[in-house]
C-alpha cells in the first residue's frame, strides 16, 4: 500500500517524464506525483520537429502526447525548473523558490543541443530540440531562396537538410569533420549509400571539414571552414550533438560525466529511491556488454520508464520487484527525403562486420551488423518493404544472448 | 474497448504489431490492419501499442 502522503517527484516533463508517471500508476503507485518541467508546454513528440513539422505537414498542436487516464490526478508544474537537489535530504529546489520533498525521485531532464563556440554573430543560427526551435527554423527556411548550412551530419542534421531541400532552399550544405555522414552509428557501408542518396536529391556535403567561425555582422552570412573556404549561408543549423541537463544534480557525488549513471535497474547513485529515465539515463544494457551508455532513441523513454517505475514502486511499497536486469532491444528510425532508415538492435556494436542481408545498396536494402560472427543489429534503408524485411530479423535479435567479447 | 487508428497519421512503422500482435498486423505490402473491438483482456497490450506508435496515431476508447 502507498502511504497517502507519499510523493514521487518527476523532474523533466517531456516524453520520459510522462511515461514515468503513467508507468508508476501502472506499477501500483497511488501516492502523489508531481511533474516539474521547464518548458511551458505539455509533453509533445519530438521526432516530427525535424521532419513533418519543419516541412509544414503537421501542425504544432498535433504533437501533444495523449496522457493515459491514470495520470489525470498528477500535479503539473510546467514552466518551472528544478535548480538543485539534495538527495541526502530527499528534496528538490525549484526556480520559483519552492522546495519539494519526495519519497521517490525520477530524473527525466533529457538533453539540450550542444552549441558551437566559434566566433561570429548569433542571429541566423538555429538548433532543433523544442517546438519553439522548430517554429523559428521553419520561418527562416520558408523565406525565398535561402542558402542553408547544416553543421553536423548526424541523423537530425541530415533530416533537416532533406526537409530544407523539400522546402525549396536555394542551396543546402551539410558540414561534418568526418568523411561520411552518420557513419558513427551506422558504419561506412550504409553511410556511403546515404551520402549518395542525399547528393542525388540535391544536398551538398563539405566533409572532413571543421567550422572555425561564422561571418557577418549582426546576422550570419557564411560559415568559415578550416581550409579557408567560406560557405555562404542565410540560415545555419547547428546539429552537433547534445548535452545532458544534469547541472541541477551537481553536488550529490553522482557520476554526471555523460548523463546520469544508473545501475542495471536504472537506480542512481546507489539510492533505491532515485531512478533515471529517457535520454539522460546512462545505463548498462544486459543484452550487450556491461558498458553503461545513453541511448537517444525514441523507444528508450518508454522502455526505461516501465522498468524504473517497477523498481521504484517496489522499493517505496516495501515489496521486491524481482526484475531481471534492464535489457531493452533498441529500435530507431529516421525519415530523410523519400526513404526511411529503420534499425533494430545495436548496429554500432557490429560496425566491423557489416553484410547486406537482403536487397541492394542502391535500392531497398537490409544490412546486418555482426560481432564475433553474431548479429548485433539490422538496419533497413529504403521504402516500407525494407522496413518490413528488417523487422523479420527482430525476433532473431531478441533471442541473441549478450556477446561476451 | 474500442481501438481507433488515425490512418492519416499512420506511417506503417509497425511498432504496434510488436506490442500487440493479436490486435495489429501488417499485410504483405506493409500496410497496417487492426481489430477495432479487441477483448478487454488485451488492454495492457493495446495501451503499450498506443505508447510505442511514433506518430501517436492509436487511440483507445471505452
Ligand atoms: C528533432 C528531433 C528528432 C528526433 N527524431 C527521432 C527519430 O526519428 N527517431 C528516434 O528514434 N528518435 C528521435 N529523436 C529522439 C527522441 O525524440 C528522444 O529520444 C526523446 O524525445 C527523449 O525524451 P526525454 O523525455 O528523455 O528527453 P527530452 O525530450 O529532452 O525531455 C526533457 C525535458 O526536461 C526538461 N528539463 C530539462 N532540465 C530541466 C530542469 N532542470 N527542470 C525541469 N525540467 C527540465 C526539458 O526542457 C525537456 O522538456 C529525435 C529527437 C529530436 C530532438
Amino acid at each position: 500500500m502507498t502511504p497517502r502522503s507519499a510523493r514521487v517527484v518527476v523532474a523533466g516533463a517531456s516524453m520520459a517524464g510522462l511515461r514515468a508517471a503513467e508507468q508508476l500508476r501502472a506499477a501500483g503507485w497511488t501516492g502523489a506525483i508531481t511533474l516539474v518541467g521547464d518548458e511551458p508546454h505539455m509533453p509533445y513528440n519530438r521526432p516530427p520537429l525535424s521532419k513533418e513539422v519543419l516541412a509544414g505537414k503537421a501542425a504544432f498542436t498535433s504533437l501533444s502526447f495523449r496522457p493515459r487516464a491514470s495520470v489525470a490526478d498528477v500535479q503539473w508544474r510546467l514552466g518551472t525548473k528544478a535548480v538543485a537537489a539534495r538527495l541526502a535530504r530527499n528534496t528538490v529546489e525549484l526556480d520559483d523558490g519552492e522546495t519539494l520533498s519526495y519519497d521517490g525521485l525520477v530524473v527525466a531532464t533529457g538533453m539540450r543541443p550542444r552549441r558551437l563556440s566559434c566566433p561570429g554573430p548569433l542571429v541566423g543560427r538555429h538548433t532543433v530540440r523544442t517546438i519553439d526551435d522548430a517554429q523559428s527554423l521553419r520561418q527562416a527556411l520558408t523565406r525565398p531562396a535561402v542558402r542553408v548550412v547544416v553543421v553536423g551530419g548526424g541523423f537530425i542534421g541530415c533530416e533537416v537538410a532533406a526537409t530544407a531541400v523539400a522546402l525549396g532552399a536555394r542551396q543546402v550544405t551539410v558540414v561534418d569533420p568526418l568523411p561520411l555522414p552518420m557513419a558513427g552509428p551506422l558504419g561506412e557501408l550504409l553511410a556511403g549509400a546515404l551520402l549518395k542518396r542525399h547528393e542525388e536529391r540535391g544536398v551538398r556535403f563539405a566533409l572532413d571539414a571543421g567550422v572555425t567561425g561564422f561571418t557577418g555582422d549582426d546576422h550570419v552570412t557564411g560559415v568559415a571552414l578550416g581550409d579557408g573556404t567560406v560557405l555562404p549561408a542565410d540560415v545555419v543549423v547547428e546539429s552537433v550533438g547534445s548535452v545532458a541537463n544534469t547541472e541541477w544534480l551537481d553536488g550529490n557525488g553522482l557520476d554526471l560525466s555523460d548523463g546520469v549513471l544508473t545501475d542495471e535497474h536504472l537506480r542512481v547513485g546507489g539510492r533505491p529511491e532515485v531512478v533515471a529515465v529517457g535520454d539522460v539515463a546512462r545505463f548498462p544494457n544486459a543484452r550487450y556488454d556491461g558498458v553503461p551508455r545513453r541511448v537517444e532513441h525514441w523507444c528508450i523513454p518508454t522502455d526505461t520508464a516501465k522498468h524504473a517505475a517497477k523498481t521504484l514502486v517496489a522499493h517505496l511499497t516495501g515489496s521486491t520487484a524481482g526484475l531481471p536486469p534492464f535489457a531493452p532491444l533498441p529500435t530507431f528510425w529516421s525519415d530523410q527525403h523519400d526513404f526511411r532508415l529503420q534499425s533494430f538492435g545495436a548496429p554500432a556494436l557490429g560496425k566491423e562486420d557489416v553484410r547486406v542481408l537482403e536487397g541492394v545498396l542502391d535500392g531497398d536494402v537490409v544490412v546486418g551488423y555482426h560481432t564475433g560472427g553474431r548479429l548485433t543489429g539490422v538496419v533497413a534503408l529504403g521504402g516500407q518493404a525494407a522496413a518490413v524485411a528488417a523487422s523479420r530479423y527482430r525476433a532473431e535479435l531478441l533471442k541473441q544472448p549478450a556477446p561476451t567479447a | 474497448m474500442k481501438v481507433v487508428v488515425d490512418m492519416n497519421k499512420c506511417q506503417d512503422h509497425g511498432q504496434c504489431v510488436f506490442a500487440a500482435p493479436e490486435v495489429f498486423s501488417m499485410d504483405d505490402s506493409g500496410r497496417l490492419a487492426y481489430v477495432a473491438d479487441p477483448d478487454d483482456a488485451l488492454r495492457d497490450e493495446v495501451e503499450e501499442a498506443a505508447d510505442v506508435c511514433p506518430l501517436q496515431a492509436i487511440r483507445i476508447e471505452d
